[in-house]
């Protein structure tokens, strides 16, 4: 067992882990965060997306020892305590942009990081940066409406992507230990 | 799926990680950025008894200008190679490569060094450092070495890096003056390449006065097209030429017949790619 | 009961943002894969590494003995509660059922097929423990060309039933007497074109794997299962394992995808089922992707040889069809029905007078075939389409022109076709004049000329389909000619709450097609209720304990017309009660926008909502008057519902590389009326991503022992975004005359209209190069081969007369 901590959607967590525990299962497993999906193993699928220091990574092909000390963002940390949804989700919503939704929370997350770095990407850089998420329904088409729009609603909003780290939201920074 | 058991250690420093990894016998493996060896893991196709996980040693992060050459520490990510001023200026082969590696989730993780020293032929960047004519330093029980990019790659997933070494950093000559080129093809975006070229031209008014050109997944390792760089080399800077001269791209290669192409199908493509690679690098 | 005709406000036709989304963009997901119950045991199966073989020696001893495991299995540990897996489609009385047991006993005949379980407290310890399990196989030839299997002295899949040939299954025009005789055709014909296609094995790739829960510990068993049909799964296993009926619950709870792939009985259910049963604890088993490969039934893997006569000036007389269906080791839930929902779509929009439909259904040892995206249609729309480009080429007529010359015309309907089915209506000439417009037909046309004048090494490819379907699965004395084990209809119930509210129960089970969001605009019309005071409750056999489940486009073609005559009758039954409520004759009420008004004098109305009160408190209603507004119907269709359209793609095809990149898409589809036009739209761009997959990229591969190759995403290759263009996409609409929404199906047009339309654009950039066919999925190496095999002078794609 190796000893972690790591920030999962603003609550630290300190665990005992196998080190061959992936991070997506620890996720799921062991913090309950059930949000986050597997969709296949070979690191094909990306429904596995979270944001680890801010950049997206697909959590089944990293292990939890690796995100020792890392701030972790999974689709449930997205939306505001209030409930209010992120750009991204709620473009997701206007525009149809998801069926059955597996693939959603990866998809969500990998445009979150991908407008953090092109705060207004054409429709080529969209379908370019999602090229690690594989979506079976949509055709894609309304995703990359979505993510066009949602670049859109924050450019003028001045919204912030990613989302607030937890040291900025005071409020979140309650601590729950499990072991 | 899941990875079978295995000891896992982080050391901070070089020596430590050969340490590590000597004295985890022939079932300890390096890991890099992981993102080819975690698949791996998960299908029980690498079944290590110890993982030396390389992310904390700092010595192994790094891009640094050397005078004529750069010096990219081996844990420097695809991420990182892709924003790195240094890279775009003087090898920009480099980051147009890498920018075609797997996905954006991949290249956050996954690591120059990592790619190189796993030594996939359906790799984009071995091929590229084959090109570039990089070279590789590694450490080991026995302290440090150089190994030029044609003793590297040594065979399908196997580079000169042996169990109990690590890959330090790769050395890449600046490309002054030089145009450049990476022309790959896959059948869908994230599939890796049928078949790859790593272009690069040095032209002199209307001709041609270095090239080199290097193909993936044309074998088990890298391939470099030396009957392609003669024919280029001191010939007329012209489509036909260049044309010519891919028609022996080739050459000397073994390429398998698996189910994504057929032998004779990347032997065709190494062809038209080389054309394609060449004319972009020399802008012709 | 009087529909109102004022639609102010209507919900029905409007862009509703979907009711489902807020959990799914939230991460807030009921997946069966997040259930976790007290005392839970996790499974792990362990599966043949081979394709044919006997198992002479199996020992799970050992892996008991790991930390953590519970129990191990074998098949013969449990031969006497596991069952039989079943078929519901013996499609003839002489085919043959072989035994299916979900845990293999002595034989196995796929790849993947599970011969053992373990039961641990933590799922890896569980997928641990199977290392240690030992078995001994005598390998056995593996059976895998369907015309191999056929040939006298092959090797058997199932040695007891002494042939691979499963069932043959014809139908001809002549002797139902639905048309002349195909012979005859051919014998006048003044043009024959034979052509063979293949339709390569596809892997369904839901996003979901399947995962199964199972709490034996209550009054009724409690299965969860990632499935589409957890109505049918309850009834299978009633009737498999002998447990009652009333003793199973089976739950749905959110699917993620399904396209055919979940419409199935599944050995891990079975397998979970009886686990769960024999260890008296709740157990849990979720694949793989890699096992889902294994697994997961395939679809399409058909031999089609097709044979079309006409006349010179482009008439066709007749078509003959000859098919080799791959049923795979074992038959699935439909396995040998599907190529029976493809023998009445080969004449398509067509109006041919002779037709002969002769399939044969074989054994091979690969994993079953089963209901994929269109299940049947789209192998016979593929064909036919291309057939007809093929004709057109053979004649040097434009395409578009030979299927108008045998199409039936707008003013035709309804129309009896050749194959027996009667298409109720449709406008074939309006919407392809809308995709020709769209697609600017006639300036691709002259890029192409230029492209061919010019030598140009990417050539321009136009591929032309115009396709219609049968779905609204189905008629069920229809089913039962097919001698299909069910009907075909569906049910749902329509509950008032004492504050207006309404809970409306389907036998539908959504799996992405957004049931939720469809049925509450339904419901919302009919009742006059807001669109949000509308609960949908479905895929739950104690909630919902009716229904027929989700494939086929059915669920708003069938389930929503019960959802509109369930309404229907909540209406009818809340008037008496409103007339009390006003003191008026309910001759005099009429029902508009949601209330009853008395005709001629709308001040005073009551809603639905004070008759659903009053019927609560029940202390004022009139005598006699049961108090209960609640009301449910079963709707079993009269006809198929026949969606139909021109799809249009414009290929770029690279002849130095063989690349097919696809430039334009254009499809223009008639669904007859629309509830929700937005969810339309989805689901004609994911039913065209999917056929464009079957084109271009998708194909399961066996080696010669029977392996899977293309076990993974690495090798099984879904389009990713940047390999799909956007697509345009608009409608015509004729509404189906059959029920009062006028609605047909939508959810499988799109794969069938697609594949043809790109494989038609490929050969057409490549007919001057003299490629009459690429073999499907026409990747840039087969292109590139069709294209030297033609300047070498070899044939492709069968012979010409």
């Amino acid at each position: 067992m190796t000893h972690i901590s790591m920030t999962v959607d603003g609550v630290r967590y300190d665990d005992d882990v196998e080190p061959r525990t992936l991070l997506v299962h620890h996720l799921r497993d062991r913090l309950g965060k059930v949000g986050t999906v597997v969709g296949c193993d070979t690191s094909n699928c990306g429904s596995c997306t979270v944001l680890m220091a801010g950049n997206s990574v697909k959590s089944c092909t990293v292990l939890a020892v690796q995100a020792d000390g890392s701030d972790v963002t999974t689709v449930e940390g997205l939306a505001g305590r209030d409930g209010s949804l992120h750009p991204v989700q709620r473009s997701f919503h206007e525009t149809h942009a998801l069926q059955c939704g597996y693939c959603t929370p990866g998809m969500i997350m990998a445009a979150v990081d991908l407008l953090a770095e092109n705060p207004d990407p054409s429709d080529d850089e969209i379908r370019e940066g999602l090229e690690g998420n594989l979506c079976r329904c949509t055709g894609y088409q309304n995703i990359v409406k979505a993510v066009r729009e949602a670049g859109a609603a924050m450019r003028t909003s001045g919204q912030q992507v990613p989302p607030a780290k937890p040291a900025e939201r005071p409020e979140t920074a309650a601590q729950e230990v499990t072991t | 799926m899941i990875p079978a058991a295995f000891e896992y250690s982080r050391p901070t420093g070089i020596d430590d990680a050969v340490r590590a990894l000597s004295e985890g016998g022939e079932d300890a493996k390096a890991m890099a950025g992981g993102q080819s060896l975690i698949p791996m893991l998960r299908l029980r196709l690498a079944v290590p008894s110890v993982v030396v996980d390389l992310a904390g040693i700092t010595d192994l992060g790094g891009i640094r200008d050397d005078g004529d050459a750069l010096v990219i520490g081996a844990m420097t990510t695809h991420d990182e190679v892709l924003n790195d001023e240094l890279i775009k200026t003087h090898v920009p082969l480099i980051a147009q490569a890498t920018a075609t590696v797997a996905d954006r989730q991949v290249r956050h993780r996954g690591t120059f060094g990592g790619s190189l020293a796993h030594a996939d032929p359906a790799g984009d960047l071995p091929s590229v450092a084959a090109a570039l004519d990089a070279s590789f330093e590694i450490a080991g029980p026995a302290g440090r070495r150089t190994v030029p990019a044609s003793e590297f790659f040594v065979d399908y997933l196997t580079s000169a890096v042996q169990p109990d070494e690590i890959l330090v950093s790769i050395r890449v000559p600046k490309l002054g003056g030089w145009g450049s080129h990476y022309e790959k093809f896959s059948r869908v975006a994230q599939a890796w390449a049928m078949v790859g070229v790593a272009a690069a031209v040095r032209r002199d008014n209307g001709t041609i006065a270095d090239a080199r050109v290097a193909l993936t997944n044309m074998g088990a390792t890298p391939v470099r097209a030396r009957a392609v760089e003669e024919a280029l080399i001191g010939g007329p800077a012209s489509a036909d030429a260049v044309a010519a001269a891919a028609e022996r791209a080739a050459e000397g290669a073994e390429p398998s017949s698996d189910v994504s192409a057929s032998a004779d199908y990347r032997s065709h493509l190494a062809t038209v790619l080389t054309r394609r690679a060449v004319s972009a690098a020399g802008r012709l | 009961m009087t529909v109102t005709e004022d639609r102010s406000g209507a919900e029905v036709g409007r862009d509703r943002r979907r009711k489902e989304d807020s959990r799914l963009i939230t991460g807030r997901t009921m997946w069966t894969e997040n259930i976790s119950l007290p005392g839970m045991l996790h499974l792990a199966i362990l599966r043949s590494p081979m394709a044919h073989a006997r198992i002479t020696h199996i020992d799970v001893g050992p892996a008991r003995e790991l930390p953590g495991v519970v129990e191990a299995i074998a098949g013969r540990d449990i031969a006497d509660i596991q069952g039989s897996l079943p078929c519901a489609w013996p499609v003839t009385e002489e085919m043959i059922l072989p035994d299916y047991p979900p845990l293999a006993v002595d034989e196995v005949r796929h790849a993947g097929e599970p011969v053992a379980v373990v039961a641990a407290r933590d799922r890896v310890s569980a997928i641990d423990a199977l290392e240690a399990i030992e078995v001994d196989y005598e390998p056995l030839p593996a059976v895998l060309d369907m015309e191999a299997a056929l040939a006298d002295g092959a090797d058997l899949v199932h040695s007891g039933h002494g042939t691979n040939k499963c069932f043959s299954w014809i139908l001809d025009s002549a002797e139902a007497g639905t048309g002349d005789d195909v012979g005859r055709a051919e014998a006048d014909a003044e043009v024959v074109i034979k052509r063979r296609y293949l339709q390569q094995r596809l892997i369904p790739a839901f996003m979901e794997p399947r995962s199964v829960v199972v709490d034996p510990t209550g009054e009724q068993i409690t299965m969860w299962s990632a499935t589409q049909i957890p109505h049918i799964l309850r009834l299978m296993l009633a009737m498999a394992t002998g447990v009652a009926e009333h003793k199973i619950r089976v739950i749905a709870p959110d699917v993620g995808g399904g396209f055919g792939g979940k419409l199935q009985v599944t050995p891990e259910e079975f397998i979970a089922f009886a686990a769960a049963r024999r260890f008296g604890r709740p157990v849990k088993y979720v694949e793989s992707r890699s096992e889902s490969m294994l697994s997961a039934h395939h679809g399409r893997d058909q031999i089609q040889d097709i044979t079309l006569c006409a006349k010179r000036d482009g008439t066709v007389t007749g078509l003959s069809v000859k098919l080799l269906a791959n049923m795979g080791a074992y038959l699935g839930i439909v396995t040998p029905g599907v190529p029976l929902l493809g023998a009445f779509m080969y004449n398509a929009i067509y109006k041919f007078p002779a037709y002969r439909f002769d399939c044969t259904g074989v054994f091979t040892n690969t994993t079953k075939t089963d209901a994929y995206r269109g299940a049947g249609r789209p192998e016979a729309t593929f064909a036919i389409e291309r057939t007809m480009d093929e004709l057109a080429a053979e004649l040097g007529m434009d395409p578009l022109e030979v299927r108008r010359r045998n199409w039936i015309g707008h003013d035709e309907f309804p129309f009896t076709t050749v194959a027996g089915l009667t298409y109720d209506s449709g406008n074939y000439e309006a919407a392809t004049d809308k995709a020709m417009e769209l697609f600017g037909y006639d300036a691709l046309r002259r890029e192409q000329d230029e492209r061919r004048q010019s030598n140009d090494p990417v050539q321009l490819g136009i591929g032309v389909s115009t396709y219609t379907e049968m779905c609204g699965l189905a008629p069920s004395r229809v089913l039962g000619q097919l001698r299909y084990g069910a009907g075909g209809w569906e049910t749902a119930s329509v509950r008032m709450l004492p504050t207006g509210k309404v809970e409306v129960v389907t036998g539908t089970s959504p799996h992405g097609q957004g049931h939720e969001t469809a049925w509450s605009q339904i419901v919302a019309d009919e009742l006059g209720v807001p669109f949000d005071d509308v609960e949908v409750l479905h895929g739950d056999t104690r909630t919902s304990h009716k229904g027929l489940d989700t494939y086929g486009s059915r669920s708003l073609a069938v389930g929503g017309i019960a959802l509109v005559n369930a309404c229907q009758k909540v209406v009818d039954k809340a008037k008496p009660i409103a007339a009390h409520l006003l003191e008026c004759d309910p001759a005099d009420l009429e029902f508009v926008n949601g209330q009853y008004q008395v005709k001629g004098s709308p001040g005073a109305a009551k809603t639905l909502g004070d008759c659903a009160l009053a019927v609560f408190t029940s202390h004022d209603l009139p005598d006699g008057v049961e108090p209960n507004l609640d009301a449910d119907a079963t709707f079993d269709p009269g006809n198929f519902s026949y969606p139909h359209g021109t799809h249009l793609c414009a290929t770029e095809v690279d002849t130095e590389t063989g690349r097919v990149s696809i430039r334009s898409y254009v499809a223009v589809d008639d669904v007859g009326r629309v509830v929700n036009p937005m969810i339309v739209e989805g689901q004609v761009h994911g039913g065209i991503a999917q056929g464009i997959g079957q084109a271009l990229f998708e194909e399961a591969v066996y080696d010669a022992d029977g392996n899977l190759l293309t076990g993974t995403f690495v090798d099984y290759l879904l389009p990713g975004s940047p390999d799909l263009p956007d697509f345009v996409t608009a409608r015509t609409e004729t509404p189906a005359t059959d029920h009062p929404l006028g609605a047909k199906g939508v959810g499988e047009a799109g794969t069938i209209a697609s594949t043809p339309a790109v494989v038609n654009a490929v050969v057409d950039a490549l007919r001057p190069l003299g490629v009459s066919d690429v073999r499907m999925p026409c990747t840039p190496e087969r292109v590139w081969q069709a294209i030297r095999d033609a300047r070498n002078g070899a044939h492709e794609g069968g012979e010409r007369s």
